[in-house]
């Protein structure tokens, strides 16, 4: 069995926290926790997950005030050790205001908000994120955001190209992100960043588990 | 006491969807002249402090680390004693 220990972080207004543990406790059978924004710390956990939804009502910027919680203090400095934190959605957003991705996520450029699965596809299939797909494989995952349109600057976007650090991108851009970005990884390859939800395509009993090869791979990265 | 006045607003080389459909509706009601449209966001506090200067160096901190994201924003303040 997995040595994973999965901590998902639940801020007021966070709404895919459940699913996120369950995929993780009763698909994957891994010990998961739930982690209070409140805590102090992340304490045994290995697999950190800032889940979906509405942290803080959005207020100010989506994942704005989430960034300065007392938990990702913590999380930060075990992110910069080497840690491996992933951030859906919401937890993207917060992920981007904290500064331990690049960039933003701005409004979707058609002002709606976006609910349906959509194609992604894989960029770089060689991180502990991606390493169960193909090079350039299909996958279908649902997003559901109104604030899912990546932006960075230039000289951002190139270095995301050039270190290979974008791992899904939009085959039908739905928000009019910069580059058809929809996931990226930070630089030292331990932070994952992503707008649509693995977590809602993992249970065959939803009709697609094209999300659970991400989540049993990071999983199964942890010896 | 001061009273400080914050506007954020999107960067200029960033395109304000919001902005330009507001501008459509304006246009449409005959206001053609108008061009340049953007929204953002007024935030409004109050700080107790001994000099004008000092207001200006909190404020400034206080834009810069939370009430604006400068990967996408700009803000502007007035400060004001009242």
């Amino acid at each position: 069995m997995s040595q994973a220990k999965v901590g998902i972080v639940v801020f007021p207004g966070s709404n895919c926290d459940h699913d996120a543990y369950f995929v993780f406790k009763d698909i994957l059978n891994v010990d998961t926790k739930f982690l209070w924004h409140k805590e102090g710390n992340i304490e045994d956990r290995n697999i950190i997950i800032l889940p979906g939804g509405f942290s803080y009502g959005d207020y100010l910027r989506c994942g704005a005030i989430a960034s300065f919680s007392n938990i990702l203090k913590d999380i930060t400095s075990f992110a910069k050790k080497g840690g491996i934190v992933i951030g859906i959605c919401n937890g993207f957003q917060v992920l981007c205001e904290t500064g331990l991705l690049p960039g933003v996520l701005l409004r979707n450029d058609n002002l709606k908000f976006v609910c349906k699965t959509v194609s992604l596809k894989v960029e770089n299939n060689k991180s502990i994120f991606t390493y169960k797909y193909g090079v350039k494989e299909d996958i279908n995952i649902p997003v559901a955001h109104g604030e899912g349109n990546y932006y960075c600057e230039e000289n951002v976007l190139q270095e995301l190209i050039a270190k290979n650090q974008i791992l899904f991108s939009y085959n039908d851009n739905p928000n009019g992100s910069i580059h058809n970005i929809a996931g990226i990884q930070n630089e030292s390859r331990n932070i994952l960043g992503m707008m649509p939800h693995p977590e809602r395509a993992s249970d065959i009993k939803l009709g697609n588990t094209d999300g659970l090869r991400l989540l049993q791979g990071v999983v199964e990265s942890i010896i | 006491m001061y009273k400080v006045k914050v506007t954020v607003t999107l960067r200029k080389t960033i395109l304000d969807p919001q902005g330009k459909t507001v501008e459509h509706s304006l246009h449409s009601l005959g206001y053609t002249g108008i061009s340049g449209t953007r929204i953002g966001k007024y935030i409004e506090f109050f700080i107790e402090a001994d000099s004008e200067e000092k207001v200006k160096l909190t404020a400034d901190e206080a834009c810069k680390k939370l009430l604006s994201n400068p990967v996408m924003e700009d803000y502007t303040f007035i400060i004001e004693k009242v």
